[in-house]
């Protein structure tokens, strides 16, 4: 009890603390690497200190302060605003606090991440949550391909956490993911969810192409249309599935339009992919 | 010119055991002290350190087609691996190259990482003579280190189809023009006639099997490619993986190929994976002890051990059907090849666990040959880089021999199935620090045959290491104090100082030309590419070195 008490203790502090802001100073084309934004380089530093953190704009050395101005200190809950396209790795490994960008944020935000939350309000590019290991993720927009995937040549992705994204996605959304949830309001590209291990991801618009390519025991739930199913994938039965409802009651509580049609609606269960376990499953709202 | 003095030397070759010498350098070569001039030397005082000859890896696959394939399919191998630019000198601006990759790492990445580690002389495993070019393509972008190349020919269409029409003279010549013509070093033998037989979906299990196609055995393929490296008086001896490798129970067969070896000079490679006792499908244990005996009762066999190291990997052998195996058995991603009229390979990624008992039963199996093989000279230390870890975890090997109690705490971390009735802890030797020096340079370059390198006598390159004598041999081996390269400074507290090319060493034995003629048939005829285009030129080789035979 007494430790449940200091835990909410610390966590009525954050929340009073103003936070950090980071204004862009000029818009910046060049790719730049910003994983020195991120709430745990933040929180034990004075403002000097964030002000003289790494980025590489190109590739020359920079310090944040040449591109931020900069209001307040030693916080875990960051404020950007400016267009960041083309800032990568922002949030990269983060375990604790809260960062939020007014604005469109680049690649690979919240990759690793462990922790805490990241908000966009604007779009993601590619790679956004990929590997996270837990933590939520919200992109009020559109995010990029492999949005919560494995990188390129690793077995295992995603191994829990949450990324809700409001608007679209790009292609293998989910891709590997062994434990967590995705849930897109918009449409998916193509292969989302290809060789899930596990996990979960549902879809609110549009699913697209060849869904749960190589999905060994991962479920994907597909809420609206959907694109034709790869020929892997066999229907078995249409019934009411009881933790469909836990879920997406939750997902109603995130801030998703879930209609009660969708609670009591039944589902087709295909099973697949038969070239991998069979033991995946894609669930289609009737 | 360069003095290291007050070092205390390990030089076997010389017989030097420890003892405090001065070592003197003059252009790139091992001098006596009457040849300098000691005040316009650059005196290195090694007070309290361990001077030993640069090291010498006699298997290791670091350069051509297959280790490509590896680096190509494991991007994430170089995840968390990346080796950034270093600035060297300031004017004129030189800096080290970039690069990742740990168990296929790139190119430069592969010489820094061995310079680091003490190591100045390398020797690529197995390269297919169709990939010599890739090969070599790859020597030249690893600097600083020495490297030459074995050239597979168990498996190849020609020197088979001399065999089995008794054609041995034949098969001599063209083995000598093909190890001219890719600008080998040696002979690499890999399950002979098993890589053929994949390409029909089968394989052999015995000295006595067929080979499909050809009517020829792996005895008949071992015995003439051996004849032959005698015949042509090659620096090195035949080079050989055997059959069944990785599998319940080869320790048998490892055993009768390596007695139908005998009076013949061989080298037998990575012998840990081929010392398995036990029946298919059955649970493996260690046959180290069977194996061990045949080679201890033969002072003509020499073997480098392949000690599996715990962790991720990449495996990559010539030898298809083991890398089939292996995918199928973990279901990790899997390359394949089929090298035209000449050979094969497989890659595949592999983790080594301690809890599986089959991986703990590998890693008992290498380091019983290590401790159970009586002659150090005739018992190299290798990983088989990649096949059973990675070359940077030679000092880890190192520490493991010298220091029991670091192997015995290693050992209650392993598989409980495989720690039961496990010879292991019976075995109380500890290598010496001279012992170390023969199976990591002395022994290793005497077997390749590069009489000039594993030793600090006068008039051998000067490649000289020096290590800080800690009580930890992993750190110790791991950082060495100064590493010397031809008489040069290259790396200083395991960091490189100075970047230059190594030398490529290969052979050229004199042959009948005649069998020219023959062979542009032949390559014409089953080959996608032209016989002009076949052959590496020498000014491909921007810093070769031709080795003498002697026949």
């Amino acid at each position: 009890m007494g430790s449940q008490l200091n835990s909410e203790k610390t966590t009525a502090v954050s929340i009073n603390d103003d936070g950090v802001t980071l204004r862009l100073k000029a818009p910046i084309t060049l790719p730049v690497e910003a994983e020195s934004i991120c709430p745990d380089c933040f929180v034990g530093c004075q403002q000097s200190e964030i002000l003289a953190l790494p980025v590489f704009c190109g590739r020359r050395r920079k310090m944040l302060g040449d591109i931020f101005s900069v209001s307040g200190e030693a916080s875990d809950r960051i404020t950007v605003e400016g267009d960041l396209t083309h800032f990568k790795r922002i949030g990269q490994g983060m375990s604790r606090g809260r960062l939020t960008l007014r604005g469109d944020g680049g690649m690979h935000i919240g990759a690793y991440m462990k922790g805490g939350e990241i908000c966009v309000e604007g779009n993601t590019r590619d790679w956004t949550g990929a590997h996270m290991t837990g933590g939520m993720i919200r992109i009020r927009g559109n995010a990029g391909h492999f949005t919560g995937a494995a990188y390129p040549g690793e077995i295992r992705g995603v191994n829990r956490g949450t990324i809700i994204v409001h608007g679209d996605v790009g292609n293998e959304t989910g891709a590997r993911m062994r434990r967590g949830l995705i849930v897109v309001e918009g449409h998916t590209g193509e292969c989302t969810g290809a060789g899930m291990i596990a996990g979960s991801v549902f879809v609110f618009g549009k699913l697209g192409a060849r869904a749960g390519a190589g999905n060994k025991r991962g479920s994907i739930v597909a809420l609206g249309e959907t694109a034709p199913m790869l020929p892997t994938y066999q229907y078995q039965c249409r019934a009411q599935f009881g933790f469909l409802g836990v879920y997406l009651r939750q997902i109603r509580k995130w801030g998703i339009a879930v209609s009660d049609d969708l609670l009591k609606g039944s589902f087709r269960r295909f099973s697949g992919d038969v070239t991998a376990l069979n033991k995946g499953e894609i669930l289609i709202h009737d | 010119m360069i003095g290291i003095i007050n070092g205390r030397v390990y030089d076997p070759c010389n017989g030097i055991d420890g003892k405090v010498r001065d070592i003197w350098v003059k252009d790139g070569r091992i001098v006596s002290p009457a040849e300098v001039d000691r005040s316009a030397a650059d005196i290195i005082d090694a007070d309290g350190m361990v001077v030993m000859p640069g090291g010498v890896d006699i298997h290791s696959h670091i350069a051509g087609g297959k280790v490509n394939a590896g680096r190509k399919m494991r991007p994430d191998d170089s995840r968390g691996h990346e080796r950034p630019s270093r600035e060297l000198s300031q004017s004129p601006r030189v800096y080290t190259r970039s690069g990742t990759g740990r168990s296929v790492a790139s190119t430069f990445k592969t010489a820094y990482d061995y310079v680091e580690m003490g190591y100045t002389t390398v020797m690529e495993g197995a390269s297919p003579p169709l990939m010599a070019r890739h090969t070599h393509e790859e020597f030249e972008d690893i600097p600083i280190l020495d490297k030459g190349g074995y050239i597979l020919m168990g498996n190849n269409h020609f020197i088979m189809d001399c065999i089995r029409r008794n054609e041995k003279e034949k098969a001599r010549d063209y083995v000598a023009w093909l190890l001219g013509a890719t600008k080998g070093f040696g002979i690499k033998i890999v399950n002979p006639g098993g890589v053929e037989n994949f390409k029909y979906k089968q394989n052999v299990t015995d000295l006595d099997d067929k080979v499909i196609g050809f009517d020829v055995t792996p005895r008949r393929i071992l015995e003439t490619l051996s004849w032959i490296n005698d015949e042509l008086g090659l620096p090195h001896v035949p080079h050989i993986h055997g059959l069944n490798l990785g599998l319940n129970g080869n320790a048998d067969i490892t055993a009768e190929t390596l007695i139908a070896m005998t009076g013949r000079e061989a080298h037998f490679t990575h012998l840990q994976f081929m010392s398995y006792g036990g029946e298919m499908g059955k649970p493996v244990r260690s046959a180290a002890e069977v194996t061990a005996r045949v080679v201890n009762a033969n002072p003509n066999i020499t073997v480098d051990v392949g000690q599996v190291v715990f962790g991720d990997t990449t495996t990559m052998t010539a030898d298809g059907p083991v890398q089939y195996r292996l995918h199928a058995l973990t279901g990790n991603k899997w390359f394949n090849d089929d090298v035209e009229a000449e050979t094969g390979g497989g890659v595949t990624p592999c983790v080594y666990r301690k809890s599986n008992p089959f991986n703990a039963v590998q890693w008992l199996v290498g380091l019983e040959l290590f401790l159970l093989i009586e002659d150090p000279w005739r018992v190299y230390l290798t990983t088989d880089h990649p096949n059973g870890g990675p070359f940077t975890c030679y000092p880890q090997v190192i520490r493991m021999l010298m220091d029991r109690d670091f192997r015995m705490q290693a050992f209650e971390g392993i598989s409980k199935l495989a720690r039961k009735n496990a010879l292991l802890p019976e075995l109380d030797r500890e290598y010496s620090l001279y012992e170390i020096a023969i199976i990591t340079r002395a022994g290793t370059a005497k077997r390749i045959g590069l009489d000039w390198k594993g030793h600090l006598g006068v008039g051998a390159d000067a490649d000289i290491t020096v290590y800080a004598d800690m009580e930890d041999r992993e750190a110790m081996f791991a950082r060495p104090r100064y590493v010397f390269k031809d008489g040069v400074l290259v790396a200083r507290d395991g960091q490189i100082v100075c970047e230059r090319p190594g030398q490529t060493v290969y052979v050229s034995p004199d042959y009948d030309t005649a069998i020219e003629k023959e062979v542009r048939r032949h390559i014409e005829d089953n080959y996608t590419i032209a016989f002009e285009h076949y052959a590496v030129s020498e000014k491909e080789l921007s810093n070769g070195r031709q080795v003498a035979c002697k026949p």
